[in-house]
């Protein structure tokens, strides 16, 4: 008896003898495959990154995130610390990353470096973590975390709230562009995973009406130091 | 008549006299249509992003062997475990295997209908292992021992009333008409479940050759949760979900959430290459994908309807469906429901049983125009019908066929018959006619014309 794979193989092989016809398209031509193709159809991310700002900061109101711009990384972690203290939140975790380390240091709750003691039950009891991102697209307004940049896959989902801390320059302007720099970065040694955030966790579920914090953070946001 | 149709035609009939019901649907879907309206006047150009999705999934299934035997060499380098399956049952023996080999004794689920397909649920609980459906929608259905509603929207039809009750009798929570209460009845409930569960199974809307990664689509966040608490993540994934490269998910990505949802973006979109990596603090140590063909090479084989297996599940189809509307969903009695459903499910399980769904359509091409990769969905409910009666002709059709074929060969026979037919006209409008009662009710037939069409036309090129 073959094996599975063989067989489904052998299926496929035998199906695709006849060829199918391409789509009717509606458009002049086909679409380019490689990222270095634009494409001038899909939702606007800007021209120039004063643009992509303007588009980011409108994308993120939308979707019910919270950007806070300021112009130094002192500035953001005094930011985080003023949240902490209006949110009353009694425990933080964080990535350990160079420039959280002092963001963690401003705060007078409890906190803790996420990926040095991991412990899920731990983290499901605190009120927010504390990240990096791998970049943000003005276009959808989503943040790309991945598994090496944001302290493992749980921290970005697990607490009740998630604090994004990220550079101006991390800001792309298209789902294209950040794929494109996922790739050039990681090459054939990708994170475990590369989550793009959209807004705070939401489900329309019950009579299809919107509510933040179906089972990830009810709350998102995003400072942006520069 | 077979048992799935009969059971149709009623529950149909039963439904869309049900003007409550439909009216709750209609007023559910009249947010998604005014969002989704928003999110595509945000495209520069919607039918070249369509053009774009439709290329990128046409050019995967068009050289599948290729492109799947290159999504797997990648996927195996970066450490996860392949599993195949030719149909469902081989799937769940597959998956019922892995529960064994890590002794599992919870297993917490995110959305995945390719699971619904091979009633995974009921083979898992019935090798006595615990399942819990983690998305809310689904949660909801799985208490209500229903099979979703909608595949993107499980439990669109179920109103906060009875979801609190449901909540109240299950969970023994107090009563409440807020949905943001009972979704956090839900959050709290389900939280301790993920981390203490064994195994996560997810399933997979896109995977990526080139990369050699997984893209699971949804809002809530259970997915990420589900694949990153258990030590041990099962996917399952149809042989078709399969695409290039990375960069086609820029353009995938987005209109599945435009045409699903009305979102610009589904809430997490995440892409994984397989277990924890060395020096990473968390997720599962063993990550095995389960890719199943179960009848997908028959859609394969058959180059007309080809591309239905394009679909990326978005659910438009569904959402913009007079037929879906008027009916509902569980009236389908099928995994995947609506004009896609009724497109695919005879191939799933057969021609004969299911073509009914194809009946059932009034072809006005709503769904056609809805999908975001351009399924030509209407005009496969026609070639179904013509393969229907081809395959297994009914009395009807082979009696009508040659009848007709017959007459229209004899010209003067045919003239005949139209003389007859007006003549009669008149004495037909008074009498009862078979078949017609609920047609006739509300309508007269036409008064007969003087001459036939074909009189008219040789007179008037005199």
């Amino acid at each position: 008896m073959s094996d599975a794979r063989s067989d489904i193989f052998a299926r496929i092989r035998e199906a695709l003898k006849v060829k199918a016809p391409k789509p009717h398209l509606k458009g002049d031509g086909a679409p380019g495959k490689t990222s270095t193709v634009a494409k001038p159809w899909l939702p606007d991310g800007g021209e120039t990154a004063e643009d992509s700002l303007t588009i980011l900061a409108e994308q993120l109101a939308k979707l019910k995130a919270v950007l806070i711009r300021v112009p130094d990384h002192a500035s953001a972690a005094k930011a985080v610390a003023e949240l902490s203290v209006s949110k009353n939140w009694k425990k933080v975790a964080y990535h350990g990353h160079d420039l959280l380390r002092p963001v963690a240091a401003a705060l007078t709750c409890e906190n803790w470096e996420a990926d040095a003691s991991f412990d899920k039950q731990r983290l499901e009891g605190c009120d927010a973590g504390i990240t990096t991102c791998e970049s943000i697209v003005a276009q959808l307004g989503s943040i790309l975390v991945s598994s090496t940049s944001s302290g493992g896959r749980a921290l970005s989902i697990l607490p009740h709230v998630h604090v994004v801390i990220a550079e101006t320059s991390q800001v792309v302007p298209d789902l294209g562009a950040a794929l494109a720099l996922v790739k050039a970065r990681h090459g054939t040694d990708m994170p475990s995973m590369l989550s793009f955030i959209t807004g705070p966790s939401r489900t329309g579920d019950i009579e299809r009406i919107l509510v933040l914090g179906a089972h990830g953070p009810k709350e998102l946001f995003l400072i942006l130091v520069g | 008549m077979d048992d799935s149709k009969a059971i149709f035609l009623k529950d149909a009939t039963v439904n869309a006299a049900d003007g409550d019901q439909r009216a709750f649907i209609n007023k559910a879907l009249g947010g998604y249509y005014t969002n989704r309206d928003l999110q595509k006047a945000r495209y520069r150009d919607w039918e070249r992003a369509r053009d774009a999705a439709s290329m990128a999934k046409w050019s995967a299934v068009n050289d599948l062997a290729n492109v799947l035997e290159k999504f797997v060499s990648n996927f195996e380098r970066n450490g996860g475990v392949v599993h195949w399956a030719r149909d469902a049952e081989e799937a769940r023996v597959i998956i019922l295997k892995i529960a064994e080999d890590v002794k599992a004794k919870a297993i917490v689920k995110s959305k995945c209908m390719t699971t619904e397909e091979i009633h995974l649920n009921d083979a898992l609980e019935k090798a006595g292992y615990g399942v819990v459906e983690s998305d809310l929608g689904e949660f909801i259905q799985q208490l209500r021992g229903e099979a979703p509603y909608h595949f993107v929207f499980p439990c669109m039809h179920v109103k906060r009333e009875a979801i609190s009750e449901l909540f109240t009798k299950h969970l023994g929570t107090a009563p409440t008409d807020s949905p943001e209460e009972l979704t956090m009845i839900a959050r709290r409930h389900l939280r301790q479940l993920y981390i203490d569960a064994d195994i996560g199974i997810t399933g997979a809307n896109f995977l990526v050759a080139e990369t050699g990664q997984i893209s699971i689509t949804e809002n809530e966040g259970n997915a990420r949760l589900t694949a990153a608490l258990p030590r041990i993540h099962i996917a399952l994934s149809g042989i078709e979900k399969v695409v290039n490269h990375l960069d086609d998910l820029s353009v995938l990505l987005p209109m599945l959430a435009t045409a699903g949802a009305g979102q610009p973006m589904t809430c997490y979109n995440t892409l994984y290459s397989g277990p924890r990596k060395k020096g990473e603090c968390d997720g599962p140590e063993e990550f095995h994908l389960v890719l199943m063909d179960n009848a997908r090479t028959r859609i394969l084989a058959d180059p007309e309807q080809r591309d239905s297996l394009h679909c990326i599940r978005c659910g438009a189809c569904l959402n913009v469906c007079p037929i879906f509307k008027n009916i509902g969903g569980l009236a389908y009695g099928t995994t995947y429901q609506g004009p896609i459903g009724s497109v695919i499910t005879p191939h799933l399980r057969g021609l004969k049983q299911w073509n009914h769904l194809s009946a059932a359509s009034s072809l006005c091409g709503a769904c056609t125009d809805a999908c975001p990769v351009r399924i030509d969905l209407h005009h496969h409910l026609l070639r179904n019908r013509r393969n229907a009666s081809k395959e297994s002709p009914t009395l009807f059709d082979l009696a009508f066929h040659h009848g007709f074929t017959f007459v229209i060969k004899r010209p003067w026979l045919f003239a005949l018959g139209g003389r007859i037919f007006r003549a009669t006209l008149p004495l037909l409008q008074k009498l009862p006619l078979p078949y017609m009662g609920a047609w006739m009710k509300t309508r007269d037939l036409p008064k007969a014309p003087a001459q036939s069409f074909r009189d008219q036309w040789k007179n008037q090129n005199v």
